[in-house]
């Protein structure tokens, strides 16, 4: 019979580590910070089987103050890093954390590679629109015209959009979510978590010191309910604080609109339901943007596929099926002649 | 053919010591092929052999261009044979581009075989001839058989219905067939080999295994008058063993494979295709019953990066490349350095800088390999210095990698990559195993705990329980693994990385002379591929009673312990290396040597008699 064991269930506390965290005062990182705490106790996630990546930024400190294992590496290139501990040891739960300019700008070329070859890791872009570390100047995600010490006179970069980066890479799940929702981040970042491939989830992060209040437009929680949707798979896309704004397919636009129930004879029946496995559906909801439009958060797309270090392992299982490793007999292969 | 040693056995067959064959012809018409399979059939008939694959960058250059001739030289003999030798005596041309290009190297009085049904007008002018070179007396100086391979092999394949194109390509194997009778070199192994290729397309088998039986034919049944002789080379006299045929490539390949399974772990390739490393890829990418996982990355970064997180999950990371690959990686070997991981960088040198030729030779990585990140940043570099020594070279990289907890730079090059010599096949079981434990105490741990002898730090690998850790690029606190900014911290770390690297030159074997003796009047210095060429040319000087001795570093960093005492030994040194001066300026700076150098950079690897040259000059000014 097999042994019964008490399994200590772990609070968030304990994915805490020893370290100060040296992150500016009210920084979001803190809140994504315990919002993961929380998912890997949630999830009964075990330290010693987790690993948690990053490249260089603010974010990229994140494993120090994680008390699994960490790997804070180099600039941009965490997803090369993350990809070879993943074929390594595919038990291994590997995160990987970044930012608007680790993961779109320096490591834009990894990010797009580790999204198509569908590297079962979690990518945690934290899109703050600004570099932090060093002081302030303008990112990939930063809008046009915004200031900064290396724009004085406004950016004329244009930006992109993370999450539909990611799904033209080919990103098989895509999501997203706000430093301070603390109710739904868990939520989201358990289904990445859950999900078999590459998970990437755009986490809004606000800055306070170099772009404050960038989100503030849909993120202030008095007007949430107006400027967010949290979609849900097979459930209508109905928002708004009187619970009747929804997002409609305009067939002559070919696009999504808003629309109110009750008004223009618009009934409930003409909103679109989330299907999470509509890659079609999941760019047009990513492009949404805020004024005119709501915010789109939660599970956008999921639409699992072999996840690439499954195909590698099992190709070398193959092999080891197929042929005999017998090193000797390499060496004696092809021609080889014996000298007496 | 060493003319000293030239004796007539009968009328038709002469006996030789060794010879030296170029086969050169259009990037397409398949020389490589040619020349590999003549090595096959010469190894199998016991003679010592070194070649040279020479060919242009270019996959498939406009057909008779001069810069697509391509070409393949072989050494073989009944005597030591190190080099691919410096003039061929038989130079065996496809096309007038190919002459033009090689007539230069060939020895004065040599033979020159050529294809005279491609020496037309329209191939003429591609080439640059004005008049054809058949015509004047260019060709005066030379043993010229002129035969009409096209028409003869279109003639022999005309049966197998092929197409014009395929016809002509079987033109090498025609040529081949000829020269295996001159030599006495049996056909059976290029039979099976073409058999074998062409499984699927019998008819291409077969018109080439009757090409290559014509050319062979011909060689028997023409008359005296056509100037074709036989010649015999005796075997060579090497130890008792199985032997086979192996270029630089494969035995580096095999050799990291040896020491990791010494090492007991599993090896995990990340690399990005480049010229003339990719081959390592390939390789490995077949050795998948071995556990070996490759991973071709997007770049050249993303493929130390995924060694470096392979070595960090607990297993060999190893990536391969040449220097402009080298160049790029070089940000991840520092974090390698910082975090104290084990890796195997492999750099296949090539002529630079930047894309450089990337098909021709040279050895002007080593201080990139030495010296090139940033930071106070010390890893371990050892050098190829021939086709078979890969083997031995890999196994002590992957025991230092893991002992010390470290980055180990192999620098090879593109000459002995491709280059192929006769290897006495190893025992793996001779090697002394050393396998890596990993750390599982938790009492006292950090990731910064050392080995107090070996300074190297403990290996403890994600999924070992309650040995959570984080490392990184940022400084780290010497006594608690943990990040830390403090300066004399700082001070502290970079000195004990400095010293674990340090260290190792007492853990790896004294220098030794590899010919000649400790002391005396001049000695020839060298490392990497250059082996060959110095020891033929001490090994002549000796023979003329010259006080010269060789010696070959493997050890590039750090350096045998005795080196500094033994080059100051002798009264004059000489180095000798395919760059301008990398190895003589860290001598030169390591121990105030006042070395002369000796430095070729034109994409060739040294003549033996350049070096000879070398050794007669500086002797001559020690009197």
């Amino acid at each position: 019979m097999n042994k019964q064991v008490d399994i200590k269930k772990l609070s968030p506390k304990d994915f805490e580590t020893d370290q100060e965290v040296r992150w500016c005062p009210g920084c979001g990182d803190y809140a994504i910070l315990k919002g993961v705490q929380m998912t890997l106790a949630n999830t009964g996630a075990t330290p010693e089987n987790t690993v948690f990546v990053s490249g260089i930024g603010c974010s990229s400190r994140f494993p120090y103050y994680i008390s699994t294992y960490g790997f804070h590496t180099i600039h941009g290139r965490a997803p090369g890093f993350a990809t070879g501990i993943k074929l390594a040891n595919p038990d291994l739960d590997v995160w990987l954390v970044t930012g608007d300019g680790d993961g779109l700008s320096i490591g834009g070329n990894h990010m797009l590679h580790v999204l198509r070859r569908n590297v079962d890791i979690q990518i945690m872009l934290f899109n703050n629109e600004i570099y932090g570390l060093t002081k302030g100047q303008y990112s990939p995600t930063s809008r046009p015209g915004l200031i900064t010490p290396s724009t004085p006179m406004g950016s004329v970069d244009a930006p992109l959009s993370p999450c539909v980066f990611a799904l033209g890479a080919g990103a098989r799940f895509v999501a997203r979510g706000i430093d301070t929702s603390l109710k739904e981040l868990p939520v989201t970042l358990a289904r990445a978590k859950d999900h078999k491939g590459a998970s990437f989830v755009e986490i809004f992060q606000n800055c306070l010191v170099y772009n404050d209040n960038v989100f503030g437009e849909f993120t202030a929680k008095k007007t949430a309910k107006d400027t967010q949707i949290h979609v849900k798979h097979g459930e209508k896309m109905i928002f708004g604080k009187d619970v009747i704004k929804g997002l409609r397919f305009n067939t002559e636009k070919f696009g999504l609109e808003v629309v109110i129930i009750g008004e223009n004879g618009i009934t409930e029946d003409d909103i679109l339901v989330h299907d999470e496995t509509n890659r079609h559906m999941a760019f047009m909801l990513c492009e949404l943007e805020s004024p005119d439009y709501p915010v789109v958060c939660g599970v956008i797309y999921c639409n699992p596929a072999e996840s690439y270090d499954k195909a590698v392992q099992d190709q070398v299982a193959q092999a080891k099926r197929d042929k005999k490793a017998d090193f000797n007999a390499l060496l004696r292969r092809g021609r080889t002649w014996t000298v007496e | 053919m060493s003319v000293q040693s030239t004796q007539h056995v009968n009328d038709d067959v002469t006996k030789l010591e060794s010879v030296v064959i170029r086969f050169a012809g259009d990037s397409g018409d398949g020389m490589q092929l040619t020349g590999s399979q003549f090595s096959v059939a010469t190894a199998l008939e016991g003679s010592d052999l070194s070649t040279f694959p020479d060919f242009p960058a270019e996959i498939r250059a406009p057909v008779g261009t001069t810069f697509g001739v391509s070409a393949f030289q072989i050494n073989f003999g009944s005597v030591e044979v190190s080099t691919a030798g410096d003039e061929p005596d038989v130079l065996v041309v496809m096309n007038p581009a190919a002459l033009k290009v090689n007539l230069n190297n060939i020895r004065k009085g040599g033979m020159i075989i050529l294809d005279e049904g491609a020496f037309n007008a329209k191939n003429l002018k591609k080439a640059g001839y004005e008049t054809s070179p058949l015509e004047d007396e260019s060709l005066a100086q030379y043993n010229v058989i002129r035969l009409n391979i096209t028409k003869m092999t279109v003639e022999t394949v005309k049966k197998f219905g092929l197409g014009n194109k395929d016809s002509l390509r079987c033109k090498n194997m025609w040529t081949l067939g000829l020269v295996l009778w001159m030599f006495g070199r049996k056909r059976q192994p290029i039979i099976d080999s073409l058999a074998q290729k062409f499984a699927k397309k019998p008819d291409v088998a077969n018109a080439n295994i009757a090409a290559l039986n014509a050319g062979h034919a011909f060689g028997e049944t023409a008359e005296m008058s056509s100037n074709l002789h036989r010649y015999q080379i005796n075997k060579y006299e090497e130890e008792a063993g199985i032997y086979r045929t192996v270029n630089g490539n494969q035995t580096l390949c095999w050799g990291i494979l040896a020491g990791s399974q010494l090492a007991d772990l599993e090896l995990l390739l990340g690399s990005y295709p480049i010229t003339p490393a990719s081959p390592l890829l390939h390789m490995l990418s077949d050795l998948k019953e071995f556990g070996v996982i490759t991973f071709q990355a997007e770049d050249e970064i993303a493929a130390i990066c995924s060694a470096i997180g392979a070595s960090f999950a607990g297993k060999l990371g190893m990536t391969t490349s040449s220097g402009p690959g080298i160049a790029l990686k070089t940000e991840a070997i520092g974090l390698a350095i910082s975090t104290e991981l084990p890796l195997i960088v492999v750099d296949i040198q090539r002529a630079g800088p930047s894309t450089g030729l990337p098909t021709k030779t040279e050895q002007s990585d080593l201080f990139q390999a030495v010296w090139g990140r940033n930071g106070d940043a010390p890893i371990v570099v050892i050098s190829v210095s021939t086709s078979t020594d890969g083997f031995d070279v890999g196994i002590e990289a992957v025991r230092l990698a893991t002992k010390y907890m470290t980055p180990v730079m192999i620098l090879s090059d593109g000459y002995i990559a491709n280059a192929s010599e006769p290897w006495k096949i190893p025992d793996i079981n001779d090697y002394e195993a050393f396998p890596v434990k990993f750390h599982q105490d938790p009492e006292g741990f950090h990731p910064s705990k050392r080995d107090p002898e070996t300074l190297a730090r403990v290996w403890a690998k994600p999924g070992t329980p309650e040995l959570m850790h984080r490392i990184g690029g940022i400084e780290k606190d010497y006594d608690s693994g943990h990040i830390s900014y403090d300066a004399d911290n700082h001070q502290k770390m970079t000195n004990v990385r400095r010293a674990k690297i340090d260290n190792i030159a007492h853990d790896i074997p004294l220098q030794e002379v590899s010919q000649g003796t400790e002391g005396g009047k001049l000695a020839v210095i060298g490392w990497g591929s250059t082996y060959g060429s110095i020891h033929q040319a001490v090994k002549k000087a000796r023979k003329d009673g010259l006080d010269v001795s060789h010696i070959h570093i493997r050890h590039i960093w750090p350096l045998p312990r005795n080196l500094e005492a033994l080059l100051n030994s002798y009264d004059k040194v000489i180095v000798a290396e395919m760059n301008v001066g990398q190895l003589n300026t860290l001598l030169r700076s390591q121990y105030l040597l006042d070395s002369v150098l000796l430095s070729k950079v034109s994409g060739q690897p040294f003549k033996i008699v350049e070096i000879h040259k070398a050794i007669v000059e500086n002797i001559g000014d020690l009197k």
